[in-house]
């Protein structure tokens, strides 16, 4: 099969089948990333650019390896540096990119639906590698794969997400995705960091992280942006930890066999106690090198969209 | 000159007036109603089949001249207006500069008289320079032909100033319409707070930011005993809010928008741009109660809120697009298709709603069609379907939500002292 959109924009809009084909390929892929050769020719010939209007490093790392692992022209493109300074808008660079003969752009903004808006404005395919407080569509297909890796399936799961649920695109594409893959969500928060209706989108809401957590099968911490506590959303970092942070005594109350996922980096101590970070249920490094795999999953699937080469997995 | 308008289906507000008759009017001025009049000399419009309604007037448009020209000026803002059946309208003062003296009311009444095709009445800054902190030479403004006064755009955020404002304007018996908006609880919101914001992941603007405004406004008028217009209403409390303070005798008056009877913030899927208004559209249950509130007469005028904007200021990201939506030439259209067709007010309460009631907020002696006043008047179909094209509008933006819009009631003809400016649907 192929993908249906050129695009890889959010798991709002994608179907189950295909979430589950791209998983299904990220299986493969992880072996190449796992193997002592990471040198492949999935990507030869084709030129993909990252465009980042936001720092980040471990999600430019992880696309910037799956392209070169796959053998790609890849290159990357800063909004400290780029035209932005000058003024150029969006879709500006992004025909200038795309004139230079680009197939694929990774792209990072803070501002929600950005590259929605360059989906429509350019030939390239568009990946959002998180765009505001929108979608992270890749960060949400590595939880899966990583869940999927040490439960079997998605279905029937319980998952407790944890946290600033308003801000993060992360909670975003997860919930999108896991409701999708038939699994449970509950998720948990400061009253002011929870969206309204979220129930509309078929999660369950608590008030109290311990419901939350109680029989889960996977408890996903999400990062505190420690200045929203400045902004007045929560009191103290001290008192978010006290009513909203994973300890061991909390872990407790999911499944004996619950597993922990960050999407990091994680402020120790407040949204994950270190025990619980480093922990044996903790797969947060796993999820790092899954994040590759699942980005050169949908690097090749992307490119490959609309050939006969159809391969099987 | 003389112009007959024959057969068309007549109604008025004021005068009751609902019935197929002519119009004569010579030199500008409505001269008979009656049947079988004299055709000698006359220029003829064959309005059979047709309704007459007194000319449009809207209490809120941005014209953007001065300073903003790119994106619509007198001239295109004027031409716009009589595409849609308005032959009066009243601009906001937040241009560049800001209309909060006398000379620049002079600069939009001069200009509109040398470009402008329909009446064009300037709205007078509350406060100088949309600031908040100091009042506008308000005596002045109203003598320099100013009809209402707004900071529109912004809110006058200090209620202190509120307060002397409508103390010092109803000394000289002009209105302050009112921007409701608590800058703090919209809290750069992006549009309306609920689960379309949830799912778009955009920062909600809540229906409070607009509720807990009106109801400090509601409460100073009151107070002060000053006259209070609440603009583009878009929340059920704020229908609710109004409601209330016109039984205690508040002397307020309320308009909305075509938009908020028409969308709600669904229309904002696909981070569109063009659906990003201020307020934002709102939900269902909110539509229906500006419905209703149309119905009830709590809200008393429609206005456009016509907001052009360059396309290169729509076609960005969507914390970053201006707000605001073209008006001119799809609100009769919306108020017959959304309000008159499903039953919700006659053709009579429109008029009130679009015409009548806004010449009088404004104090403008017009929205009405008598014997002795001026022949502004329009002319629609009320049966002929049409489909919205923003490509063919006249005004120099496109930046319109109901581009494809099936919609009837187009105007065929407005009329302006007695002039034709829009003739078989065609601008001349």
């Amino acid at each position: 099969m192929n993908l249906k959109s050129k695009d890889l924009l959010g798991l709002r809009d994608i179907s189950a089948e295909e979430i589950e084909y791209i998983l299904n390929t990220a299986k493969t892929m992880k072996c190449i990333v796992t193997s002592n050769n990471k040198k492949t020719a999935h990507l030869q010939g084709k030129s993909i650019i990252t465009l980042f209007y936001e720092n980040s490093t471990r999600t430019r790392l992880s696309f910037e390896l799956a392209s070169k692992y796959m053998g790609a022209s890849a290159a990357n493109i800063s909004a400290s540096s780029s035209s932005v300074q000058k003024g150029e808008t969006l879709i500006d660079t992004g025909k200038t990119i795309d004139a230079m003969g680009s197939d694929i752009i990774i792209m990072r903004h803070p501002m929600s639906g950005a590259p929605h808006l360059l989906a429509k404005n350019v030939k390239s395919s568009i990946i959002n590698a998180g765009d505001g407080m929108n979608e992270h569509p890749t960060q949400a297909l590595l939880d899966m794969f990583t869940i999927l890796e040490k439960k079997g399936t998605l279905k029937g799961l319980k998952v407790a997400i944890i946290g600033d649920i308003l801000h993060s695109r992360v909670a975003r594409s997860n919930i999108w995705g896991l409701t999708k893959m038939g699994a449970e969500v509950n998720v948990s928060g400061p009253a002011t960091l929870m969206p309204p209706e979220i129930e509309k989108m078929g999660v369950n809401v608590f008030s109290t992280v311990q419901e939350a957590m109680l029989d889960a099968d996977v408890v996903m911490g999400l990062r505190i942006q420690l200045e929203r506590q400045k902004k007045g959303l929560f009191p103290t970092i001290r008192e978010y930890a006290r009513f909203f942070g994973v300890d061991d005594k909390r872990l407790k109350l999911a499944k004996e066999d619950a597993i922990v996922l960050h999407p990091g980096p994680v402020n120790r101590g407040v949204e994950l106690s270190t025990s619980v970070t480093d922990g044996e249920q903790s797969f947060i490094n796993e999820q790092v090198t899954n994040g590759v795999a699942v980005r050169m999953a949908l690097l090749y699937l992307l490119t490959r969209r609309g050939t006969v080469n159809e391969v099987t997995d | 000159m003389k112009l007959l308008i024959k057969n068309g289906h007549v109604v008025d507000a004021k005068t009751g007036l609902d019935s197929v008759t002519d119009i004569l009017a010579v030199d500008g001025i409505i001269h008979d109603i009656g049947s079988d009049i004299d055709e000698t000399g006359c220029e003829v419009i064959d309005a059979n089949g047709l309704y007459v309604f007194p000319g449009l007037v809207d209490a809120h448009c941005h014209l953007r001249d001065p300073g903003y020209e790119y994106k619509e000026d007198i001239e295109t803002g004027t031409r716009s207006a009589a595409k849609g059946g308005f032959t009066s309208v009243a601009c906001m003062p937040n241009t560049n500069p800001v209309l909060d003296n006398e000379a620049l009311i002079k600069y939009v009444i001069n200009k509109a008289k040398t470009d402008g095709i329909v009446n064009v009445f300037p709205i007078g800054a509350v406060s100088k320079g949309l600031k908040g902190e100091e009042l506008s030479e308000i005596g002045e403004l109203k003598f320099a032909g100013a009809v209402a006064l707004s900071d529109d755009g912004r809110p006058v955020g200090n209620s202190s100033l509120m307060k002397k404002a409508m103390q010092y304007a109803s000394m000289f018996d002009i209105t302050i319409i009112s921007h409701c908006e608590d800058l703090d609880l919209v809290d750069e919101g992006l549009m309306n707070e609920g689960f379309q914001s949830s799912i778009l992941g955009l920062k909600g603007n809540p229906a409070p930011a607009e509720e807990v405004m009106i109801a400090r406004d509601l409460i100073l008028a009151e107070y002060t005993k000053a006259t209070i217009h609440i603009a583009h209403v878009s929340t059920e409390l704020g229908v609710d809010l109004i409601r209330n303070a016109k039984r205690r005798g508040v002397k307020v008056t309320a308009e909305t928008c075509p938009h908020y009877f028409t969308l709600t913030d669904n229309a904002c899927e696909g981070f569109n741009t063009n659906a990003k208004v201020n307020p934002p559209l709102r939900t269902q249950k909110d539509v229906d109660a500006i419905i209703q509130g149309l119905k009830d007469g709590t809200i008393d005028i429609i206005s456009t809120d016509h907001a052009p904007h360059h396309i290169d200021e729509k076609n960005v990201e969507f914390k970053i697009a201006a707000n605001g939506m073209v008006g001119f030439e799809t609100a009769f259209p919306l108020a017959i298709t959304y309000l008159v067709k499903p039953g919700h007010l006659t053709l009579k309460e429109l008029v009130y709603k679009m015409s009548f009631n806004p010449s009088q907020m404004l104090g403008l002696n017009k929205g009405t069609i008598e014997v002795g006043k001026l022949a502004d008047l329009m002319i629609f179909d009320i049966n002929e379907q049409y489909k919205v094209d923003v490509s063919k509008f006249e005004s120099k933006s496109r930046n319109s939500p109901f581009n494809g819009f099936s919609l009837y009631g187009q105007p065929q003809y407005t009329i302006v002292g007695g002039n034709p400016v829009v003739r078989k649907k065609v601008l001349l």
